[in-house]
């Protein structure tokens, strides 16, 4: 066993000693510490990626002295650790874009517990990426849910603590229902981990005994991670907690947080469930309808939203519903799609919010429209940045927003019945995305109006540096998608077999 | 509008001249449209949130309702209830039960399940607790409200009764003790860290309570409690690398499982039982004095 | 139907530990008062325990500490559901105490515990362009 195999236990560890050692070591430490952390990750998870899809192998790793099903293991491929390099990146970046805001929203005495809040998400994020056992996804989501609540209520101004209880109670109805599933699902299988659990459920699936039970389960399981990501009707708290947070928190939460428990579900259908059963249970279609919904009536939400935060927040609900309208699909580029959107999301999702908090800055911190007028003016970078992340989101070539939906167009002409709904909320969103987008980003291009007083303000740039280091990675995967796609189809394959 | 009863009743009567009520109308000019007055009082506001606190009730009871047949269908549909062929009685269970003793040394096959086979779930589950003291601190240290905040007296003190001083005086220690049993035999009967550390835990805040915040704070330091968390959790997630580590890469690990049935065996249960009880019980009792007063 | 019915009054404590849930969620998402929102979250995870636990039992089996050497499976209950409890309680205990703090923070702020006020609050305050 290669040494490089070690390395995502590796990761997952040394973000529980740091979050351990933050705690008491105070800010300052902890500061350094976490962005120590977070580029260790990004390196240990790039070499764990470039072993296992150098070799095409994937792998499980025992966490104990026994194998599946009586101890623990995590399994390594291709899709598990470029997920979580993805998320490193995102995360190392939106906090190095946030610094600043970090030490103005965030109060000294909770700024260590800030850190080891990061950290936290980072371990839990890690583990759900890496996970072989859905008991100990459970485990993970709970931390995942309550660090989260932690970088968002961490902010002390604004509306953070009613964001927070909504966002609580939101997701803890997402893990109770998940939890129950999980009940539902061992009580009819008897296993917990993921190989043992896709041969059972389809031989209990081919038996037919306990169809209703595992119908029932999954539609929970799916259920619970939908509500937790932001799924159109269970959204609600999506917008308040994502615009109150501090920028760099912002950018984790909508950036990264939700893609998790997507990926999760898609690791669960995948190496659970088993995609023949899962998709025999019809919960699929249920996903996609709400999927649409979501693409057309978030982004409705959206135009009518008048802070500029709250209208990015808006927008990463109508993106999520991309995400899901790939997992309903039921094939298997449909999931590459989703996997791009994700994967585009998170890049793209981070620098609109470094980008609208930089441009309400450069107007006195006002985030309303009328008050935005002319910000590209005084700050060009952010404007630029802004721009090219409202292009992505509409889906012009060249930028990555056009690749997840020029798959998901493609793909929705091999589709049965799902075919003209699809297409024609695709078509509705995109209309829609341009019509907040691209006005905003008109607006903050206008000439300012007279005896207006705000000059060009000092960039600093080490707040721009991540934001562009994020445009750069969305402009290569948006020109020169190929590796990544051939990728993606790597790790699919490695998937399906064990 | 009482014209519209006396009509009825004038017409029931045969009082009623139809063609100069028409007559009467006709000749009236047509008003000019009044503007619109929106009437909106205290009155017509409480019952329109009645109603709409109705509607909501509704709404709640029935998606209650719709849940509960939900899930009642998928119960119908499992296996009985304590019947010895269901799915779950498999090769799992199986080894748990039959190989526990030998191959984790503990007696109570659920502490060897959960400190050994699955002891990655319980290092999850005790940073869940790691987390949610650090989320309560960050919410209760906010600059908002005062470091400690002074109240003259508590609501009851109850210091002056002597009956509580006498017996909790008696009492603290035995819950204490009985705590560290519970603790320590968590390998050899039903208990262990969890279960431990609650108890130890409750016998700190019944001193917090009877003696007061201050006293407790001067006895139980916040800085102390941190060390300890940092230690117990520190030494949780070294061990378990160990452990993880060699029994992933296949090498041999060189803690030995004891002889089964005595305290000082089963390998590793037993030190991690003991830093699992003092995490929960630093951490319920960091709850209690942050909920009392805003500050350990 | 009938058969159904039979089934459910024989599995009678899932049953009940399934009703739990229902309304510990209900209360979760509905209630308009904070702390009830607190109790369903416990109510909710209780039903999900007792669920589990009562998963767990077989008939005529004792607990699963091995006593005078006999480790014949035959002879105890299924220990993994008792180990999945475990963990599920230490997770429930700590996102109530979130939550509690969360309620603690907001009623020290906004000085009320109901929902329907506090979002009235809000909206009032939701004036001009800053967050």
């Amino acid at each position: 066993m290669s040494f490089v195999q070690n390395f995502p236990f590796f990761s997952i560890i040394l973000c529980l000693l740091c979050a351990v050692v933050t705690f008491v070591a105070g800010d300052r430490w902890g500061r350094r510490l976490t962005v120590a952390l977070l580029s260790v990750s990004i390196v240990l998870q790039g070499c764990v990626l470039w072993f296992c899809a150098h070799n095409n192998i994937s792998y499980a790793y025992m966490m104990g002295h026994f194998p599946a099903p009586w101890g623990n293991e995590i399994m390594a491929g291709v899709l598990e650790p470029l997920m979580a390099l993805v998320f490193s990146v995102v995360m190392l970046l939106s906090v190095l874009g946030g610094m600043r805001h970090i030490e103005h929203d965030i109060g000294d005495g909770s700024r260590a517990l800030y850190w080891v809040m990061v950290d936290l998400t980072l371990v839990s994020l890690l583990a759900l990426c890496y996970t072989n056992d859905i008991f100990t996804g459970y485990v993970f989501i709970e931390i995942c849910t309550i660090a989260s609540c932690g970088i968002l209520c961490a902010r002390e101004s604004g509306r953070t603590l009613l964001a927070s209880m909504r966002y609580m109670v939101f997701s803890l109805v997402g893990s109770g229902l998940f939890f129950i599933g999980v009940v539902y699902l061992y009580s009819v299988t008897g296993q917990l981990l993921f190989p043992q659990l896709l041969e059972t459920v389809g031989a209990v699936w081919q038996n037919g005994a306990y169809r209703p039970a595992v119908t029932i389960a999954v539609g929970l399981i799916s259920t619970g991670l939908a509500i937790k990501s932001g799924l159109f009707p269970f959204h609600t708290w999506l917008p308040e907690a994502h615009s109150q947070a501090s920028v760099a928190s912002s950018c984790i939460l909508s950036g990264v947080i939700v893609k998790g428990y997507a990926f999760l579900l898609i690791k669960i259908i995948y190496r659970a469930i088993g995609p023949a059963v899962y998709y025999a249970t019809g919960v699929q279609n249920i996903l996609l309808v709400l999927g649409l919904g979501g693409m057309v009536i978030c982004s409705v939400s959206a135009i009518r939203a008048r802070h500029l935060k709250v209208m990015v927040a808006y927008s990463s609900a109508a993106q999520i519903g991309y995400i899901f309208m790939g997992i309903g699909m039921g094939t298997q580029v449909g999931m590459l799609a989703a996997i791009l959107q994700v994967i585009n999301h998170a890049l793209t999702k981070s620098m609109l919010f470094l980008s609208a908090v930089q441009l309400s800055d450069a107007s006195q911190r006002h985030m309303d429209f009328p008050h935005l007028r002319g910000a590209g003016h005084r700050d060009p970078a952010a404007g630029i940045l802004f721009t090219a992340g409202a292009l992505s989101m509409v889906g012009v070539p060249l930028f990555a927003g056009f690749i997840p939906k020029l798959y998901f167009a493609q793909e929705a002409f091999s589709l049965g019945w799902q075919r003209w709904p699809v297409l024609l909320a695709l078509v509705a969103s995109t209309v829609l995305n341009v019509l907040y987008f691209l006005y905003t980003a008109v607006l903050i291009w206008l000439p300012q109006e007279e005896g207006c007083t705000c000059r060009r303000i000092k960039a600093h740039w080490d707040e721009k540096l991540p934001a562009f280091v994020l445009l750069a990675l969305g402009l290569a995967m948006g020109i020169h998608s190929a590796p990544l796609t051939a990728l993606l189809r790597q790790g699919f394959a490695l998937f399906s077999r064990y | 509008m009482p014209n519209e009863k006396n009509l009825l009743r004038r017409w029931l009567n045969g009082q009623v001249d139809w063609s100069a009520m028409l007559e009467q109308q006709q000749t009236e000019p047509p008003k000019a449209a009044a503007p619109y007055e929106p009437h909106w009082d205290a009155a017509d506001a409480r019952r329109a949130v009645r109603r709409g606190q109705w509607a909501y009730t509704t709404l709640a009871v029935a998606s209650c309702l719709l849940l509960a047949l939900f899930l009642l269908l998928t119960v119908a549909n499992l296996p009985p209830y304590g019947s010895d062929s269901a799915p779950t009685v498999n090769e799992v269970a199986q080894r748990y039960v039959e190989k526990g003793t030998e191959e984790t040394g503990a007696v109570n096959t659920v502490a060897g399940l959960i400190l050994d086979y699955r002891a990655f779930d319980t290092l999850g589950e005790s940073f869940v607790l790691f987390t949610a003291m650090c989320a309560v601190t960050m919410l209760m240290n906010a600059p908002g409200r005062r470091r400690v905040r002074k109240l003259d007296q508590d609501i009851v003190d109850y210091y002056q009764d002597p009956i509580i001083r006498t017996v909790c005086k008696m009492v603290i220690p035995i819950i204490l003790l009985f705590g560290i049993y519970i603790l320590l035999n968590g390998h050899l009967s039903p208990g262990g860290g969890f279960s431990g550390g609650a108890i130890m835990a409750s016998a700190l805040i019944i001193y917090a309570l009877v003696w007061g915040g201050e006293r407790a704070a001067k006895a139980i330091p916040a800085k102390t409690v941190r060390i300890i968390v940092l230690c117990a959790l520190g030494f949780y997630a070294c061990s378990k690398t160990y452990s993880f580590f060699t029994g992933s890469n296949h090498l041999p690990s060189i803690i030995s499982t004891g002889t089964p049935g005595r305290i000082l065996s089963a390998g590793l249960i037993l030190p991690l039982n003991v830093s699992v009880g003092f995490v929960v019980c630093c951490t319920m009792y960091s709850f209690y004095m942050y909920f009392r007063r805003g500050d350990v | 139907m009938n058969g159904m019915f039979s089934h459910l009054i024989e599995n009678y404590q899932a049953c009940v530990a399934v009703v739990l849930f229902a309304i510990g969620m209900c209360m979760l998402l509905f209630d308009k008062n904070l702390l009830k929102k607190v109790i369903g979250l416990d109510i909710m995870d209780s039903g999900t325990f007792l669920l589990l636990a009562d998963r767990g039992y077989i008939t005529g089996r004792s607990v699963p500490i091995i006593s005078d050497g006999v480790t014949d499976m035959a002879h105890y209950i299924n220990p993994l559901p008792a180990g999945l409890v475990l963990t599920g309680i230490v997770v429930s205990v700590s996102v109530s105490a979130l939550m509690l703090g969360l309620t603690i923070r907001i009623y020290n702020k906004y000085h009320t515990l109901n929902m329907d006020a506090l979002y009235l609050i809000m909206s009032n305050r939701r004036k001009g362009g800053r967050i």
